[in-house]
């Protein structure tokens, strides 16, 4: 993994610039000694690490807008982070970086049911808001499974997904504003308690930036009462074929499940060991579908979908009778990761997203790789929204074994967008598919990304080496090639 | 040639020019002719949106309306390519086969614009006016706007190079989200030459609970207590009693009063259910009345089109995007000093205001109210010459002006898109 060299004339200013954010942050929210700076010297995504060149825990908007003037001012690149649990490394330092850590941004600052919205700092951890707000009967929707840990403006920069956004959507649907600190450490709002941007919607492009165009310090939400009640099914399926027919069926009859989730043998036999969920382990595929809504739709359509699993040439299917049933059928799959992680020493996870109907042919696939790469992988896929989480298994303390399976997960991603998905369905592109973005895009799309990330952060010193494979130089992406000797086409339909 | 060309001052031409591609290679012709040429180009797919905005400084018109047509419908993928300029009343057909629909509820903006004459273009708007415009009706406050909807996009921006975001697929966060700007640009920063949409199943059954005789306040208070209930509303408005008489469903305009509406839709059985849920959950507040379906739908649609302020073409409309617990308030402060009529969607998240005309539109008591609550004003309708005078859209506080700018540059730095249709400079 090539990050961009590390500059020598800031690294050599290092305890000139530690003092420089002292005098902003006082008391111990810089972090200069080697043994606290590797502390964060990785995300979740362990496979690569870096110590910054320092740590600075901000307290207040008016340090961050002071921290990024400073850092703008003197050509420093900022890294921010929220709670580190990116699986994409979004969130690894830079050797000659400061590392901005929001995590002392935590606390909810306004609960309002009228106008069903919170407004939280952006270190507050995902599912306190549901928490702060359960009592009433709310949720905010968007449920990562990192959701305990993972702070809410991570959930921002990455725009999360969890297993209900096919009924709830992404962060991006579910978030109505933000205060946002720019490399200059101008502090703009965008959106607020109301719906919809006054022009360009910069909320929607600073959801899912991956830190690159701007710090939050401040989101609110969208929360919804939760539903009067909510039921699965269980389903088991002789193939990965007929599971993928049930999937299709049920979009096809009009019903959008809270959660459609579908595990392979693999992965299922692996969380049933782990959570001894009650799965059919003499299936191929299996399909857990969730149902929630007014008690009444959800009775009606709960008969509608087993006719449809029986239909789809289910082997078996469960209906839940209660609460603990639900949770028991969902307990196996939310084990999922912990489950394949006691099945093998390391794992690497995949997050390509595919049309649905392509499901069966990419597993066969995957199944071709398994071969060639010598690698065993174990499949995990929110069905519902086409979204694949293969699981390559590997040993880190065997030589080379990283990157063989570094090389398989390419392949699989490869695979997901000449079928036509895309590399990342949730868990973004940072530093881990940077290189592979070039099988989605054209030059040309990826230089009018950057064109916007260069109307931000025109010096490139917000999160540089992620999301894109190449860094261009604002004024060269500036530039236009238009070629005048073979303008006025005649062809062009003029009146 | 490499680098900008030079702007050709001091040579004016009549907006008489028309080019109209049919193709995303001509479109990309078009836009690089009219960089080297110094051409400002208006940017239309349908053109019934054309009075929305700034007046143009435009001398070319960039028509779009060659690109027409689905290029991919697949339904069990819940997912619809099309090309910008195909009607939507042609996408809405092709979905009802399938028994889906656009969950966004584009507006028809076309009659309100037009103030009621004969309609300058073609039926309903079109896929790609939608999205430049970030439309959407009732079901926002459920499924969200346009914005929403589109999974990725092919252009050509202002540069007069060929680009794609996004993809065709729900769940991706591959590079930035490109297909959130595009909404709502108003075709500043790129011709759109091919859309993905969701298309998602369209209810069964639909039904609306209404109550009559309620204050604004009151009625903003109800529909707070229905969207805060299981019920899962899909639609909230208030109508005051004097936009309830403009109404084409019977049982509202008779009425002589206000009605405050919410729609319920899902399965035939739910939906029963959850109307009598809802009758009893707002019994304390008056006798509820049931709208059938065929009513239901009709009320619903005059409210998505703005339809109560078609026939006053003089009045100047305004569209406000306010925290909906504030919004009776809004209005209040507003009416008390202007003569006009508004009504309430969204659960009061969005107000429609038309005001008697004047030449400031009341731009400083409509901000001003804003101002306070938080939101934005939109001036939708009113003649050229006020909107040449008074911000159409929402002014912005100067890093976010400035913000706006660099955008702009960074996909159309010779401004040849639409310039100034929504801000002055952009």
């Amino acid at each position: 993994m090539q990050m961009p060299k590390p500059d020598a004339s800031v690294l050599v200013r290092r305890m000139e610039i530690a003092e420089a954010l002292r005098a902003i942050v006082p008391g111990e929210g810089v972090i200069d000694q080697p043994d606290e700076l590797r502390v964060h010297e990785s995300d979740a995504l362990t496979a690569y690490r870096q110590p910054p060149m320092l740590v600075v825990l901000p307290e207040s908007t008016d340090q961050v807008s002071e921290i990024l003037a400073y850092c703008h001012a003197e050509g420093i690149k900022v890294v921010p982070r929220g709670s580190g649990t990116s699986l994409s490394g979004g969130a690894l330092p830079l050797a000659d970086g400061i590392l901005l850590g929001l995590g002392k941004f935590n606390r909810i600052l306004d609960i309002d049911y009228e106008n069903r919205c919170v407004t939280v700092q952006p270190g507050v951890p995902n599912l306190a808001i549901s928490t702060a707000v359960g009592h009433r009967g709310f949720y905010y929707a968007p449920d990562p499974s990192s959701q305990i840990a993972c702070s809410i403006g991570g959930n921002v920069a990455e725009n999360a997904g969890g297993v209900h956004c096919l009924k709830y959507g992404l962060t991006t649907n579910n978030v109505l504003g933000v205060e946002l600190v720019l490399i200059d450490g101008s502090v703009v709002r965008l959106g607020g308690k109301h719906l919809d941007s006054e022009a360009y919607d910069l909320l929607g492009v600073i959801t899912g930036s991956e830190g690159l165009l701007g710090v939050v310090t401040e989101v609110t939400v969208r929360i919804i009462r939760r539903p009067e009640t909510a039921r699965a099914i269980l389903v088991g399926f002789p193939t990965v074929q007929s599971a993928g027919a049930c999937v299709a069926a049920v979009i096809g009859a009009g019903i959008i499940p809270a959660g459609m989730e579908m595990m392979d043998a693999a992965a299922m036999r692996a969380a049933e060991d782990y959570a001894h969920a009650g799965y059919p382990l003499d299936a191929q595929a299996l399909l857990i579908v969730e149902l929630d809504g007014p008690e009444a739709e959800v009775d009606d359509l709960i008969v509608r979908l087993e006719d449809i699993a029986r239909g789809s040439g289910a082997d078996s299917v469960q209906v839940s009778r209660n609460e603990e049933e639900r949770l028991r059928f969902w307990a196996g799959r939310k084990a999922a990761f912990p489950a394949v992680g006691r099945i093998s020493p390391d794992y690497l996870c995949m997050d390509g997203t595919i049309p649905r109907h392509r499901l069966p042919d990419v597993l066969t696939h995957i199944q071709e790789l398994e071969r060639q790469h010598g690698l065993r992988c174990a499949n995990v896929f929110h069905a519902g929204d086409g979204n694949l989480h293969p699981l390559i298994l590997y040993d880190a303390a065997a030589p080379g074994e990283l990157e063989k399976a570094e090389a398989f997960g390419a392949d699989i991603l490869r695979e997901c967008v000449r079928v036509g998905g895309v590399l990342t369905g949730e868990h973004g592109v940072g530093v881990e598919k940077r290189d592979l973005m070039g099988e989605m895009f054209s030059e040309e799309d990826l230089k009018q990304q950057q064109r916007l990330k260069c109307a931000f952060d025109p010096e490139s010193l917000l999160n540089p080496g992620k999301v894109y494979p190449t860094l261009h130089r604002c004024a060269e992406l500036g530039r236009i090639h238009v070629h005048r000797g073979e303008l006025r086409f005649p062809d062009i339909p003029r009146f | 040639m490499d680098g900008a060309p030079r702007q050709q001052e001091g040579k004016p031409r009549a907006m008489t020019t028309l080019m109209r591609p049919d193709s995303a290679e001509q479109v990309g012709d078009a836009v690089q002719t009219a960089i080297v040429e110094s051409r400002r180009l208006d940017v239309a797919a349908g053109g019934s949106k054309a009075g929305w905005g700034r007046p143009a400084e435009t001398d070319t018109r960039l028509d779009l309306s060659a690109l027409s047509g689905s290029v991919l419908y697949e339904p069990d993928e819940l997912v619809l390519t099309a090309k910008p300029a195909t009607p939507l009343a042609e996408i809405e057909a092709l979905l009802k086969e399938s028994r889906q629909h656009l969950a966004f509820e584009p507006p028809d903006l076309g009659p309100l614009l037009d103030g009621g004459g004969e309609r300058r273009s073609n039926v309903g708007g079109t896929l790609g006016g939608a999205v430049f415009c970030n439309l959407a009706g009732p079901r926002r406050i459920k499924v969200g706007a346009a914005r929403d909807h589109i999974l990725g996009f092919h252009a050509v921006s202002g540069r007069g190079e060929r680009f794609k975001a996004g993809g065709r697929v729900v769940k991706n966060v591959t590079g930035f989200d490109l297909s959130k700007l595009i909404a709502g640009s108003f075709g500043t920063l790129a011709a759109v030459t091919e859309l993905t949409v969701r298309a998602l199943p369209a209810p069964e059954e639909t039904r609306t609970v209404v109550l009559f005789g309620l204050s604004d306040a009151d009625g903003v208070r109800t529909m707070t207590i229905a969207l805060t209930s299981a019920c899962d509303i899909s639609g909230a408005a208030h109508l005051p009693a004097g936009v309830t008489l403009t109404s084409k469903v019977p049982g509202l305009a008779s009425a002589g009063c206000s009605a405050t509406l919410l729609r319920l839709d899902g399965t035939i059985t739910s939906v029963a259910a959850r109307v009598l849920h809802l009758s009893r959950l707002l019994l304390k507040l008056g006798p509820p009345t049931v709208l059938n379906t065929h009513d239901s739908v009709a009320a619903w649609r005059d409210i998505r089109d703005a339809s109560f302020f078609v026939a006053h073409p003089e009045h100047q409309v305004w569209r406000l995007s306010v925290p909906p617990s504030a919004s009776a308030e809004v209005v209040a402060q507003i009416l008390d000093r202007r003569p006009g009529h508004a009504f309430y969607d969204w659960g009061g998240g969005l107000i429609w205001l038309a005001l008697q005309p004047s030449t400031d539109a009341g731009e400083a008591m409509v901000r001003g109210a804003v101002g306070i609550t938080g939101g934005h004003a939109t001036l939708l309708r009113a003649a050229p010459e006020v909107r040449a005078q008074v911000p159409v859209f929402q002014p912005q506080p100067p890093p976010l002006a400035a913000l706006t700018r660099r955008i702009k540059e960074a996909f159309d730095p010779h401004r040849v898109l639409n310039p100034g249709r929504l801000y002055a400079g952009v």
